[in-house]
């Protein structure tokens, strides 16, 4: 089945052109929390990618009866639900995860980009076009949060997923992890680069 | 077909209760359906934890048939909490494959963040540190967070809670040596919440562990025990 543009355009938009991270600046706050390995930012990626999709398909389902004045509140409390859901799902079937990710799930709820999709998107168009928006930007957000993560990873402990990366001898010549990278703030530094990396390819095209 | 007026107020207010009850609902139907797997998950994590401060893999066992096999729960005595209330203090019993016995003692204490636990497993003499295990609810994953990784943990081996200083279990910066344990750099707080912890659990425990924490027992005792000590060094 070919995608039509518009589709791929929804789609794919938001993982470049449009990314919510990097263009539109939504979802820094949690950019810059679970960044520190890998894994988490990975887990992170696809928790915020499914609840994206499932509550745009809500919102886009429910849109036409949800009265203007208290829509904010029903999107809250549609992300609240699921948010909820997903945590209780995980806590009984992959332990593990919910353990790892600890309070990162609950701060979904507050994770800027939904709110601005659900306001921006879901409202107003139907529940395919919602469902591929959610997946679009959830995606486009996990794909910044694996590169700050690769890097920050990488040069903070010198291990990728959990496992050293960083040869032995390097440490035994003089290297060391940079403790920079382990604070919140370099990750801003990181998405900043991203950024000034991403203007400067696209405003050649 | 009529189109309803959604901005009415009597629509907005039955629509915000229906929404409401809905999610309440179907939360409380999910949370209740999933409770009894949370429990037992809950309760399977706290086995593999009180295992994983023998030095265990686990990868790949059967947590609860292990367990079964070589821990078993002593109360030693009943001690009252915050409240008041009568709680039993616990020691686990482990008989490892080669016949030797350990002693596990449970921890509970604060990081920087949020609550730290662990568990502290002795030889048999009580005094020998054989493993430990920490755990965090949201210490900073790569600074707080390394107490829950195996390369912390490991760092408490064989050392003795009866320290050659007349302290109890000491974290010290930079590179340990004899009884001192290697603290995370960048997790000060973090660090010494797992020292105090260790060193309250042991003070709550002296009765059990018997000889190996009574310099440590009122404060005063402490100080001459200390001073006792660097003389002894300073004789040296």
């Amino acid at each position: 089945m070919a995608l039509s543009q518009k589709t791929k355009e929804t789609l794919l938009g938001p993982l470049s052109a449009n990314n919510p991270v990097i263009v539109q600046i939504l979802g820094i706050c949690s950019a810059l929390a679970v960044t520190v390995q890998l894994k988490p930012a990975l887990v992170m990626s696809i928790a915020v990618t499914i609840i994206v999709a499932m509550s745009n398909v809500v919102i886009s389902l429910i849109r036409n009866t949800i009265p203007m004045r208290i829509r904010i509140i029903v999107q809250l409390v549609v992300v609240a639900a699921l948010v909820t859901l997903v945590s209780e799902v995980l806590k009984a079937f992959a332990y593990d995860v919910a353990v790892q990710l600890s309070v990162y799930i609950g701060l979904i709820i507050t994770n800027c980009i939904l709110m601005g999709r659900l306001e921006a998107f879901a409202m107003s168009n139907g529940v395919w076009d919602s469902f591929l928006d959610g997946l679009g930007n959830g995606l486009g957000y996990g794909i910044i949060l694996v590169i700050v993560a690769f890097f920050r990873e990488l040069l903070g402990s010198g291990t990728l997923m959990g496992f050293q990366v960083i040869p032995q001898w390097c440490y035994e010549h003089g290297y060391v992890n940079n403790g920079m990278m382990m604070m919140p703030a370099m990750a801003l530094i990181l998405v900043g680069c991203i950024i000034w990396v991403h203007r400067s390819v696209s405003d050649k095209k | 077909m009529k189109k309803i007026d959604t901005n009415n107020n009597v629509y907005t207010i039955i629509y915000a209760t229906v929404i409401v009850v809905i999610v309440a609902l179907l939360l409380a139907v999910v949370s209740s359906a999933l409770k009894p797997k949370q429990q037992a998950n809950v309760e399977l994590d706290i086995k593999k934890q009180i295992l994983s401060s023998l030095n265990l893999d686990l990868a790949g066992q059967d947590v609860d048939a292990l367990y079964e096999k070589i821990i078993s729960v002593d109360t030693i005595a009943m001690v009252q909490d915050k409240t008041g209330a009568d709680v039993p203090q616990v020691v686990y019993l482990a008989t490892l494959d080669d016949g030797s016995r350990k002693y596990i003692i449970p921890m509970r204490g604060a990081g920087l963040w949020g609550a730290i636990w662990g568990y502290l497993a002795l030889n048999d003499d009580k005094n020998t540190i054989y493993g430990t295990f920490f755990n965090h609810d949201s210490e900073t994953p790569g600074l707080g967070g390394e107490i829950a990784t195996r390369g912390f943990q490991t760092r408490f081996n064989d050392k003795h809670i009866n320290g050659v200083k007349g302290l109890l279990l000491e974290i010290v910066k930079g590179e340990a040596q004899g009884e001192q344990v290697q603290a995370i750099s960048g997790a000060t707080i973090t660090s010494k919440g797992v020292e105090a912890m260790i060193n309250s659990t042991l003070a709550d425990y002296k009765d059990f562990l018997g000889a190996q924490v009574q310099l440590a027992e009122p404060e005063v005792e402490i100080q001459v025990a200390d001073s006792v000590a660097e003389n002894e060094q300073i004789e040296k």
